[in-house]
């Protein structure tokens, strides 16, 4: 059968594309390989093991930074997530407003400001109470990334909210639906995917951060992406890969959650 | 019972402001079919919102049987709304969705269970009580959408242009359907469409809005014959405006002279309009070319349009004016005009309105 | 509405805002403000400010006073460091456009159903630690790496190439990690994208190449103007790739303001540069709006 002319192929761009996914995915497909590497090498192949996974789980410095990670994403997601929503329905369900424009820029400025630069802002201003009050625990860590969480966690709100029959709201306050009754019974329900969805980027985010937890923290306050910059600078064993791949896990599973959760239908 | 006085609304946003209630005063009637009829921005879902609370206005009083529903939110109004969209709830089942008003007032269970069946059953969607609503076909969402907003037993029931979502067939037996409900459970019925034919159908009154106006209300036969003014006749069913001079007018009666010269008599508008020129309404059903009593005009045949049930002549009127008649079309009989004939066009006797602008 | 409704609803409305905003406040917009006032201020010996007024530090963002004779020249490390971070963003959107043009029309022309699936292939490595991508990155291209390891094997090189630690590798990790940023928007401009014009450009004799220029480019172009937007941006700003890859050798503006808060105790200079680097970003921003919005006005 003789083939088609197919409108839509053109010269070259499959070939591409593949190369495109082959070179998103070999380094990191390497990473994870190395990461049981038995040798001290992260070049050089020398059989199957565990022991930079065990060397890991057994490394104090590891597990506080695991900890710690894992405590400022928690509440740092908590925060971002409930401003997120409570934005979200002051920002889509009653109109626009005078000084929306002003509200939008600020809810999205971690996105747009380099976040070198609201790292500096950051560290200046902490630094200022910090001397003021003495206090230099988890807390600065945990606002900071609430707030740059919180563009993340406001995005799949507001998507929903706007994706929502309006009338369905009206139509249960219609209904003799108090505000708070129509929240919880008829807004909520229909609002979780987009809660869930916002929440898991923001633990990713908050996860993943560098740069802004390097310029925040106080001494002895590393993050796991912290603590594997710092080892960076010596000479790397495939410890840092066992981290790195179990960092990686757990966000291939939240981002795979978030995408499957956003395609349920609304 | 409802009194709706002076209500106004203008909408100011971020362009000029915008006026879509224009002090608007109209008294509906106990267990009364009464349609918001007009086309779209005229302000009738803008109305149809302020009574059931989405919208505050920005004058005026609405009281529903003397009580003023103005300060109350929504949920405090004993009214029901049926949403265009039907705005069922996807996330319950359709005895879920019929339950909720009741749910929300707080109603003990067992009586929650007793009306949820009653309404399943007087829409007739028993069969489909534990569907989700996603999996009825819109028609049967329409019925459901129903029986929630009737569950509660409002005291008004507010239809937002429920049946145009609806393929033509299944609108017709809503029609039907929607007006058994209402004498069955003897509710005010508030129901808002731009559809001419649906108002006419189905309505004890119909209020005529448009530019945030009520125009003209009346009973249909009322509004169709004696368009008070040419946005009524024009809006509602196909009309001839014709230019003539007013003479005399006596109560109801007015005398005009036609453009051929003949003198009749026809309907004067209810508020009087001073001897002049005028514009006189005229349906294409309520003259013929066939003779007969009555006052006549002489033209030539432009155009012969066959429409099946019946067929439309366009005769050029001598002097100008276009007159379109319409003429039911009987069995096996050819019409006996062709295009270029001299013809009479005989308005019977009574018909036409003088329209008031 | 009435008054008393008007209230209520703003009332409401601001209740809802007042987390978010105390949040924002304290840890992101507020904070931008103080680095403007510490731009103006001196700075202390040891780190930190002196509340004194001074434009010194605005003045060192591009000239230099010689400490003996007083003479201002042209401060060229940081004019240097400026054109490596422009060159070497501009270049990383270019590289990007060109492996993630053909990427995203690939998977614009799938059919519906596998077209998600592609694009979460693409979102994964978008939604990964950014900080391991880049030593994903590292590992591939450092002396003992998978790259010169394979070239060595092949008997093609001698000895290992130097890649780390330079400007190509800083761009190469750039490109690698912001790929994603320049595919999905392209992407999104090329799903919606009626092939029946392409048809037609077949039908009045256009080549495949012609069609792809005079076509699909034209309509894509927003997705691709969005798209160099998202990548130019972090490139600029970028501070961890060129620190993993540049090894503190090749310093780009993040690594330049970080060294006034480390090294250089210099932290009114190192504001000045940080709203440096804010300005550059909101002008490309703005250039941005304008042309998204020129595009609209044409095409709507």
């Amino acid at each position: 059968m003789a083939k088609g002319f197919d409108i839509r192929r053109q010269t070259g761009f499959a070939t591409i594309a593949m190369a495109c996914f082959v070179i998103l995915y070999l380094p990191i497909v390497l990473l994870v390989v190395y990461s049981f590497n038995a040798g001290t090498s992260v070049a050089i192949w020398e059989g199957f093991s565990w022991r930079w996974y065990v060397s890991a789980w057994d490394n104090d410095q590891v597990q506080a930074a695991t900890v710690r990670s894992l405590v400022i994403a928690f509440w740092a997601t908590l925060i971002a997530t409930t401003c997120a929503v409570l934005a979200a329905l002051a920002t889509t369900r009653q109109g626009s407003f005078r000084g929306y424009t002003l509200i939008f820029a600020m809810i999205n400025q971690p996105l747009m400001v380099p976040e070198i630069v609201t790292a500096v802002a950051l560290l200046i201003f902490f630094a200022m109470i910090k001397v003021a009050t003495g206090y230099t625990g988890l807390f600065y860590l945990i606002i900071a990334h609430s707030a740059f969480c919180l563009p993340f966690a406001y995005m799949p709100i507001r998507a929903r909210l706007q994706g929502m029959d309006l009338s369905l709201e009206h139509a249960a306050m219609d209904l003799y639906g108090t505000p708070w009754r129509v929240f919880r019974r008829v807004t909520l329900p229909q609002l979780w995917p987009g809660i869930l969805a916002g929440a898991m980027l923001a633990f990713v985010i908050s996860l993943d951060d560098v740069v802004i937890t390097e310029f925040v923290k106080s001494a002895g306050q590393d993050t796991l992406p912290t603590y594997m910059l710092g080892q960076l600078r010596r000479v790397v064993t495939p410890e840092v890969n066992a981290i790195s791949t179990a960092l990686l896990a757990i966000s291939v599973v939240m981002v795979m959650g978030f995408f499957f959760l956003s395609r349920t239908k609304k | 019972m409802i009194e709706i006085a002076n209500v106004s609304k203008i909408f100011t946003g971020r362009g000029a402001p915008f006026t879509a209630l224009d002090d608007v005063s109209v008294t509906i009637r106990e267990n009364e079919f009464f349609t918001l009829l007009g086309p779209s921005g005229c302000g009738k879902t803008t109305l149809l919102r302020v009574i059931a609370g989405f919208i505050d206005p920005t004058h005026g009083a609405v009281k529903l049987e003397g009580q003023d529903l103005v300060k109350l939110p929504p949920y405090r109004r004993p009214v029901n709304t049926v949403f265009q969209s039907y705005a069922l709830f996807p996330h319950m089942t359709v005895a879920q969705n019929i339950a909720f008003g009741l749910e929300m007032l707080d109603k003990p269970s067992a009586e929650i269970k007793a009306t949820v069946d009653q309404m399943l059953e007087l829409v007739r969607m028993t069969p489909m009580a534990d569907r989700k609503t996603s999996e009825i076909s819109g028609g049967q969402q329409q019925r459901v959408a129903l029986a929630r907003a009737l569950a509660p037993r409002p005291k008004v029931l507010l239809l937002d242009e429920p049946l145009s979502a609806l393929d033509f067939k299944l609108r017709k037996d809503m029609q039907l359907e929607l007006k058994r409900l209402q004498s069955e459970t003897g509710i005010t019925f508030v129901f808002v469409t731009h559809d001419q034919e649906e108002a006419l159908t189905m309505s004890d009154r119909i209020a005529v809005m448009n530019a945030g106006d009520i125009r003209q209300i009346g009973g249909p036969r009322d509004i169709y014959d004696h368009p008070a003014e040419r946005f009524v006749a024009d809006f509602i069913g196909d009309t001839n405006f014709l230019e003539v001079e007013l003479l005399a007018t006596e109560g109801e009666t007015a005398r005009i002279r036609l453009p051929s010269g003949v003198e009749t008599e026809v309907r004067a508008p209810r508020d009087g309009v001073a001897p002049g020129p005028v514009t006189l309404a005229v349906r294409p059903e309520h003259a013929s070319l066939s003779g007969g009593d009555g006052a006549a005009l002489p033209g030539t045949l432009a155009n012969v349009v066959y429409f099946g049930t019946d067929t439309h002549f366009h005769v050029d009127l001598d002097g100008g004016a276009r007159f379109v008649l319409r003429q039911q079309n009987q069995p096996g009989t050819a019409q006996g005009w062709s295009v270029g004939d001299a013809v009479t066009v005989t308005l019977a006797p009574g018909v036409g309105q003088v329209l008031r602008d | 509405m009435s008054d008393a409704a008007a209230t209520r609803t703003a009332r409401s409305r601001w209740l809802l805002l007042a987390p978010a905003l105390a949040v924002l406040i304290f840890a992101a917009s507020g904070p931008l403000l103080i680095v403007l006032v510490y731009s103006f201020l001196t700075p202390g010996d040891y780190g930190g400010i002196l509340w004194e007024f001074s434009t010194d530090a605005w003045f060192n963002v591009v000239f230099e006073q010689d400490f003996f004779t007083e003479e201002v020249t042209l401060a060229d490390a940081h004019l240097s460091i400026f054109w490596r971070s422009i060159k070497l963003s501009l270049l990383t959107a270019f590289l990007t456009f060109v492996f993630g043009f053909p990427t995203a029309y690939f998977i614009a022309t799938r059919p519906k159903d596998k077209r998600d699936i592609w694009m979460l292939l693409i979102i994964i490595p978008f939604w990964t630690n950014l900080l391991i991508r880049t030593f994903a990155i590292m590992e591939l291209i450092r002396a003992e790496g998978a790259i010169n390891s394979v070239l060595l094997a092949l008997g093609i090189i001698d000895e290992p190439i130097q890649m780390l630690f330079t400007e190509f590798a800083i761009l190469l990790g750039m490109a690698y990690v912001y790929l994603p940023l320049m595919v999905l928007p392209i992407y999104a401009s090329l799903e919606r994208f009626d092939f029946t014009l392409v048809e037609a450009g077949y039908d009045l004799y256009a080549s495949r190449w012609r069609v792809l220029r005079k076509v699909i480019f034209p309509l894509a172009k927003p997705g691709v103007i969005a798209g160099s937007i998202l990548v130019f941006v972090p490139s600029l700003g970028a501070y961890v790739t060129p620190r993993v890859l540049g090894g503190g050798k090749q310093l780009m503006l993040g690594n330049l303001i970080e060294l006034q808060f480390g090294a250089g105790r210099n932290w009114p200079l190192g504001a000045a540069l940080s709203l440096t680097l804010l300005a550059i970003v909101m002008v490309a921003l703005i250039l941005y709006v304008r042309a998204a919005g020129n595009e609209e006005v044409r095409h709507g």
